[in-house]
């Protein structure tokens, strides 16, 4: 699968842009600041509806106006697909596939597999467990529709019982007969998702292993722990158990919203114990991991965003990430650099086709080779 | 939009407050009132008071009724021993079309969303315990049909109705069957809905 082109007008700080993409490797070139990022969060949103950056579309209008429109068209194994994302302020968002509407914006998230490298990344190492459910969370669903489904019914659920319990709390006493309903259904959707979260797991870390290794000099043992307390045999017993505590919190204190992925090192956690460049390199191996699935799962390369990449990573690392773009390990690639002679360096080693683009304040340009 | 009247501007601003209505079909209504002779207003006012200030609500069921009890719930035709549930008029009217239902209904009036602030109390569910719960002598319930809309608020009241059910030992079924997920039953087809009745499928409290 590939991008064949993208037209955008009034997204972020592009007026208008219309440019043709190379099969093979893409580089956005400019100074920090000039909207290179912009350009991977339109790739984004086309293959997945929203930013990887910012959750709140009508921040990303271009500034004083009123919509953004970000056209793209795919090469889905020689099946063309024109897929439109309309966003006017105060309205619903639009995705339009060929002409037709969809109809909920979760139908069309796992049709276009997407992977960024941001060096932001290792938020998700040093941040709390949120971030690390998200991750995992959106691999999920776009690898299961019924994963899904479960997450939009449990975090309804989820809400709906805390409405609830801060009703209880402002009248000062527990309806045990009432909560009960939302009980049954949040500890069902506990289990049901903590399965398929386990057994991603046991497929996930394999992969991230094996990548973790060929992306680091060192041969430190790494994994990843899934913590939840939903899969112990008296969960439903002790989320029961829970209910005074929840009153006092008034919130839900019990079910996977509380889970955790813990990152080890040689058994130890990553977050405390891990060296800046240990974070790093497992922070690659977790995306080229999820790479990896999707192209195992979906049966087509998935686009593969870089961002950055060039000034944050060590040359070590960025000369092992390269190998694998030379040994045709990744589909197309997508790649942000400050520095034009650096990038154009590093690629004309590799028998790729490579084009580049000059992203100069808001303006898209072909850049001679 | 501007007005040359205040009379058509108070109008449109009074008819524009129905749902589904913009100040543009308000206004087309107001001029076609206009064009119509005067008795044509009176009339439809006249019922629309008539209709607000005198309806009533059936003591037993909670649809609507000139009675203080309804024309299904006195009908010696229908079958005493059943009562669907469903959560408005709308879906009363929508099963009656379908002609493959005989029994007794009971309107809701919602279903339980504490999100919406909207709790049992809210709802006519202790009223239909009540008349579950009366009828244990003479006028037996069997069945408890439960036609709510396939939703994530429609199956918890399910739930919890079927829960506060669980005690009188009576046969509590779902149509859910065949409606579509997420549907509403007033906007599913004729046939659907009827089948649906036919295959309902027993519900559990556990
Ligand atoms: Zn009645």
């Amino acid at each position: 699968m590939h991008l064949k082109n993208i037209r955008l007008q009034q997204f972020k700080n592009y007026n208008k842009a219309e440019v043709q993409f190379s099969e093979e490797i893409n580089c956005f070139v400019g100074i920090n600041g000039s909207g290179k990022t912009n350009l991977l969060d339109a790739i984004h949103y086309l293959c997945l509806t929203k930013s990887a950056i910012n959750g709140m579309d009508n921040l990303n209008v271009q500034h004083q106006r009123e919509f953004f429109t970000i056209f793209g068209d795919f090469d889905l194994e020689g099946k063309e697909l024109e897929i439109r994302c309309i966003f006017e302020s105060g309205k619903k968002k639009q995705l339009l596939q060929s002409g037709k509407a969809v109809e909920k914006m979760s139908d069309h998230v796992g049709l276009l597999p997407v992977v960024m490298i941001a060096p932001d990344d290792t938020m998700l190492i040093k941040d709390g467990s949120e971030e690390r459910r998200r991750f995992f969370d959106n691999m999920l669903c776009q690898l299961s529709k019924s994963y899904l489904d479960s997450l939009v019914r449990y975090q309804h659920f989820l809400k709906q019982r805390n409405a609830l319990i801060k009703q209880f709390a402002e009248k000062g006493r527990w309806d045990k007969n009432f909560i009960a309903v939302y009980d049954r259904e949040i500890i069902q959707l506990s289990i049901e998702i903590a399965w398929q979260r386990a057994n991603f797991i046991t497929e996930y870390e394999p992969l991230l292993k094996a990548y973790y290794a060929e992306i680091s000099d060192n041969q430190e043992e790494i994994g990843i722990t899934y913590d939840t307390h939903c899969l112990f045999e008296n969960f439903e017993k002790n989320f029961q158990s829970a209910a005074q505590k929840d009153f006092l919190l008034k919130r839900t204190n019990m079910g996977v919203h509380k889970d955790d992925f813990v990152f080890e090192l040689e058994g130890y956690p990553l977050k405390k114990f891990g060296s800046q460049g240990q974070q790093k390199s497992f922070v690659i191996a977790l995306k080229l991991a999820q790479f990896q699935i999707f192209l195992s799962h979906k049966k087509t390369k998935p686009i593969l965003l870089l961002d950055d990449i060039f000034d944050k990573l060590d040359d070590n690392r960025i000369q092992k990430l390269m190998q694998l773009v030379a040994d045709h390990r990744f589909g197309q690639l997508f790649i942000t650099d400050a520095r034009p002679e650096r990038s154009k360096e590093i690629l004309s080693k590799i028998n790729s086709e490579s084009r580049f683009f000059l992203v100069k304040e808001g303006v898209l340009k072909y850049m001679d080779q | 939009m501007n007005f040359p009247s205040k009379l058509i501007e108070n109008a449109v601003n009074e008819i524009s407050k129905l749902p589904g209505i913009g100040k543009k079909t308000a206004l087309r209504l107001a001029l076609h009132l206009l064009k119509q002779k005067e008795t044509f207003t009176e009339d439809l006012s006249a019922s629309l008071l008539a209709l607000r200030k005198e309806v009533q609500y059936c003591n037993s069921c909670f649809n609507i009724s000139d009675e203080p009890v309804c024309s299904i719930c006195t009908s010696q035709k229908r079958d005493k021993s059943i009562i669907c549930v469903v959560e408005d008029i709308p879906d009363v009217l929508a099963i009656e079309n379908t002609s493959q239902y005989q029994g007794l209904y009971h309107v809701l009036g919602g279903v339980i969303s504490p999100i919406q602030g909207i709790g049992p109390d809210d709802l006519k569910i202790e009223a239909l315990i009540q008349r579950v719960a009366n009828k244990q002598t003479e006028d037996k319930i069997e069945e408890v049909i439960l036609a709510l809309p396939a939703t994530m608020e429609g199956d918890t009241t399910s739930f919890f109705i079927t829960r506060r059910l669980k005690e009188f030992g009576i046969k509590v079924s779902t149509i859910a069957r065949g409606i579509p997920i997420g549907g509403e039953l007033e906007y599913t087809d004729e046939i659907t809905l009827g089948r649906s009745i036919l295959t309902r499928v027993n519900y559990s409290a556990d």
